[in-house]
């Protein structure tokens, strides 16, 4: 502060250099809605359709959920590749709980949470503390628990379940307000709700910032973006409230990924991990227990892992033993093509997400468009490379 | 261009009969805006043992990686000439190809592979691209031989003490015909029966007529068998003594490594000492991976409120270790010894509990363990602190932005804002940025290890005024440093450190390099 004319000066310094440093998560979303632009194009607008769309939401629920914790994980510049079977046991254990033994679903539920937290727990141990490389200890996880959940189904799907829990990923919210025709106002309340609320917290933090003097973009592309938000938000939520109206799935989605935005964004503890992961020895240095945080990030990817096992058995009404596989690789490349580094120490929430959402796109635009399954897997492959590689380019300017 | 070099080198070299077999001719080097090398001159003749002496960061080893190549040609000024001819090496390979090898400090063996296949790691004997092993046996056994070694080829090299590893590089070298050997502090390591059996090794290829280059810091060795002595300080040639002109005194050696002038580079400053503020009592630490090699060796120490304490010593002499294991056993194992600030005693059982119980520590890493290059100024800054910026556990991102804007001003850190990657600072401006978040977590005790490492001028002078203003501000300050001149020029009080034990203590107005030194050097011949 004895130099006030620094702090003053900053902004017109800086102005035109805002387009660069955030061009990755501009860049992120302007993909995203070129691929949903290209592919209504392309079906004849039958992916913007509003049964489709809540497919598409329903779909691709557990691997946004997973991700989430997949980007902590990345973040601390680890991996965990058990996901998908940790996903499939926790389904399955769900699923004699539920089944065989009766036991009520709300229960089990929290058992199957507790017992994600565990797994999550037993693998951190030996990645945190015993300090095995995580590709491994998670490698023999993705083995484990995928032998686990075979021997626990007993080489057979069990289902279905109670219709209460099935409502967990193929449930909507209820209609409070009695609904003209086929139109759920509620849903479309919420949705312009949150609209209006994200809208205002921008404009909150733009005010907030410039009162003190601090940097922020361009108002023309403040505007933009907030009228580009508040339309696609207030768009998608129109086209569900004309299907069947919110998903239970969403909602919890949506609240979990206001969460961990918020944790990684503005929390003590999300700093920190960023700071591991961007240079494990300078971390330690200040005082931050390394070996702890990533003892929990794990933790938190097995609780995810288990909820996303209860979203994908609920969805397809039965835990099979296929189920999750496979599942980690679409979580792991829902975060790179997020921008997480591989390198650790980069990556947001917010990126995990629209990475997750631009897969689930392109999985069901091309299956709209008769695409094999084999050419699909050719495209997404080259995506994910595509996107790392722009990626890394960018880097380097 | 071939115009005699003498007119550069302050002190001519000694007429001799033959043209060198090597000789280096105004090589300058920088790293970014620091000098490392600026005209230096050196030749070397043929079947002599030169030693290259000079301080810590006095351009030997720099001007070794120009001649092996590891700088390549263009990357330097200046031109290289062996056997009288001028040469541009491109990387390693080149020079090897000539018969110049290099054998560094940290010996590059690879620990998990036999002798013979370390000494024919790249050059192995072969018949259509497969390893001929008899061949490969024979030939390490006769190498080990003319090294004096008896071990089996097949023994692996971490089975081996330091010393015979020591030799197993000459013998590499020797597999590759070389003709100018280079040993960057080859018996630092070394006991004393090792120590000697390689400089008794080293006069047995002088008889041979094989050339070497000795860096060393062991004077006494040095004048046991060099034929001549290069002086280099600050990156220059102060010059060169020929052994066989008559008797070398070490302190003259000594004088020439350090005699500099001190003035206008340090800022001038009134103590004004309190009591005693941090105290160490035997404090001792062991090496992480080998257990049985105690680095820091009961040492006390204490420091008063407003003293600047510097802690001289040799590389390898144990003051990292010892500020490492202090700050939270960051450093070592089976750490013991007491630590008190203002006389209660502190426990400093992990990094969190250090900087709570009052201590910061600034690596001499600042890249490596400093800094989150990736980050910006304002989140390496509040790193150390975050419990300054937030309330129940989130972070106020103004009251964070502000702190960082408070410390660019006081330290003047020079970047667009406190936005800026850290990793795209200078070098001076990243040292700001750690300081500053070590100042944020508001210290009584500051450990400051190379503050002004690979820093130029200009940002050291700038370094300088803030230690003094913290020690004015009645802080107790440690200072780590290789630099001699910059001790004597900021310390009130200078600590001698050898081999991890504290071998004298200097007041501040008497404090000379020749002083420090020579309690070095003391310790040293009497161990030997």
């Amino acid at each position: 502060m004895s130099n006030p004319s620094n702090t003053t000066a900053a902004p017109q310094q800086r102005g035109t250099g805002f387009w660069k440093d955030n061009l990755r998560e501009y860049g992120m979303l302007i993909s995203l809605l070129a691929i949903v632009l290209i592919f209504a194009y392309l079906t004849n607008g039958v992916i913007l359709r509003p049964l489709n769309l809540t497919n598409i939401i329903l779909q691709n629920s557990y691997v946004v959920i997973m991700a989430l914790g997949m980007l902590m994980i990345i973040v601390t510049g680890h991996i965990d590749l058990s996901v998908g079977s940790v996903a499939g046991f926790i389904g399955g254990v769900g699923a004699v709980l539920m089944v065989p033994y009766h036991i009520d679903f709300g229960v089990a539920a929290l058992l199957c949470l507790i017992l994600g937290g565990i797994i999550g727990a037993a693998q951190g141990y030996f990645i945190a503390y015993l300090k095995i490389p995580s590709f491994i200890v998670t490698l023999a996880g993705m083995l484990v628990f995928r032998g686990l959940m075979i021997t626990v189904l007993g080489s057979q799907a069990i289902g279905p379940f109670d219709p209460s829990f099935q409502k967990l990923s193929s449930g909507f919210i209820p209609e409070l307000i009695s609904s003209e025709g086929s139109f759920y106002v509620t849903s479309f309340i919420i949705g312009i709700l949150l609209a209006v609320f994200l809208v205002w917290q921008s404009f909150q933090s733009r005010v907030r910032h410039l009162s003190h003097g601090v940097e922020t973009e361009p108002l023309a592309l403040f505007i933009g973006k907030n009228v580009v938000v508040f339309g696609i938000i207030a768009y998608i939520a129109y086209l569900i409230s004309s299907y069947r109206g919110m998903p239970n799935v969403l909602i919890i989605m949506g609240v979990l990924i206001a969460a961990y935005a918020f944790f990684t964004n503005r929390t003590v503890i999300g700093r920190q991990i960023y700071a591991v992961g961007g240079n494990a020895k300078a971390a330690e240095l200040s005082g931050i227990k390394t070996q702890r945080l990533v003892f929990w990030t794990f933790v938190n990817m097995g609780v995810l892992a288990g909820l996303a096992g209860l979203v994908v058995a609920a969805r397809l009404n039965s835990a099979t033993p296929k189920a999750g596989t496979g599942f980690e690789l679409d979580v792991i490349a829902a975060c790179f093509i997020g921008g997480a580094s591989a390198y650790g120490g980069v990556g947001k929430v917010t990126g995990a997400v629209i990475g997750a959402f631009l897969m689930g796109v392109m999985n069901n635009g091309m299956s709209i468009l008769g695409i094999g399954i084999d050419l699909q897997q050719v495209i997404k492959g080259l995506v994910l490379l595509g996107a790392v590689c722009v990626d890394v380019y960018n880097q380097r300017r | 261009m071939l115009d005699p070099s003498t007119n550069t080198v302050p002190h001519p070299i000694p007429p001799v009969e033959k043209p060198p077999i090597l000789e280096m001719r105004g090589i300058s080097k920088s790293f970014g805006a620091v000098k490392a090398l600026s005209d230096v001159s050196f030749a070397v003749q043929e079947g002599e043992i030169h030693a290259l002496v000079g301080e810590n960061g006095a351009g030997k080893s720099t001007l070794m990686k120009v001649l092996s190549g590891v700088y390549p040609h263009g990357s330097y000024e200046g031109s290289i000439l062996f056997d009288g001819e001028e040469r541009q090496f491109r990387d390693i390979n080149d020079s090897e190809k000539l018969g110049i090898i290099i054998i560094h400090q940290e010996l590059a063996l690879i620990p998990l592979m036999s002798i013979a296949e370390n000494i024919f790691l790249h050059s192995a004997p072969s018949k259509f691209g497969i390893i001929d092993r008899d061949e490969r046996r024979r030939r390490t056994k006769a190498l080990l031989e003319k090294v004096g070694l008896t071990e089996a080829p097949e023994m692996l090299i971490t089975n081996i003490g330091v010393g015979k590893q020591q030799m197993v590089e000459i013998a590499k070298a020797l597999s590759k015909d070389v003709r100018l050997l280079i040993l960057d502090e080859p018996t630092a390591s070394l006991n004393e029966t090792d120590s000697a059996a390689l400089l008794e090794l080293l006069k047995e290829f002088r008889r041979r007529g094989i050339t070497s280059i000795m860096i060393s810091h062991k004077l006494n060795e040095i004048t046991e068998i060099a034929d001549r002595i290069t002086v280099l300080r600050d990156g220059r040639t102060v010059g060169t003594m020929d052994c066989h002109a008559g008797p070398v005194d070490e302190d003259e050696i000594v004088r020439r490594m350090v005699d500099r002038d001190l003035e206008s580079r340090y800022p001038k400053r009134e103590p004004k000492i309190g009591d005693v503020v941090f105290e160490v009592e035997n404090w001792s630490a062991f090496h992480p991976l080998h257990s049985e090699r105690q680095v820091v060796k009961n040492v006390s120490m204490k420091v008063r409120a407003g003293e600047i304490v510097g802690i001289s010593g040799l590389m390898g002499a144990g003051r990292t270790e010892f500020a490492m294991s202090l700050f939270g056993r960051s450093w070592g194992r089976h750490i013991t010894g007491t630590a008190k600030l203002h006389g209660k005693e502190l426990d400093l059982s992990d990094v969190h509990k250090a900087i709570k119980a009052g201590l910061a520590y600034v690596t001499e890493d600042r890249k490596q363990l400093g800094l989150v290059l990736a980050e910006d100024i304002r989140k390496n800054i509040s790193l150390a602190h975050l419990g300054g910026v937030s309330k129940r556990g989130v972070i106020d991102d103004i009251a964070e932005m502000k702190v960082a804007q408070e410390f660019r001003g006081r330290m003047r850190i020079r970047s667009h804002n406190v936005y800026q990657e850290t990793g795209k600072l200078s070098g001076g401006n990243q040292q700001k940025v750690v300081l500053s978040k070590w100042l944020f977590t508001g210290p009584e005790v500051l450990i400051l290890d190379e503050p002004t490492r690979g820093i130029d001028v200009g940002a050291k002078y700038e370094i300088y005024t803030i230690i003094n203003e913290l020690a004015d501000a009645g802080k107790a300050v440690v200072v780590i440093s290789s630099e001699m001149p910059e001790l004597i020029g900021i310390c009130d009080r200078i600590m001698v450190m050898h081999e991890g034990e504290f071998v004298g203590e200097v007041a501040g107005e008497q404090a000379t390099q020749e002083n420090i030194m020579r309690a070095i050097m003391r310790r040293k011949v009497r161990e030997q």
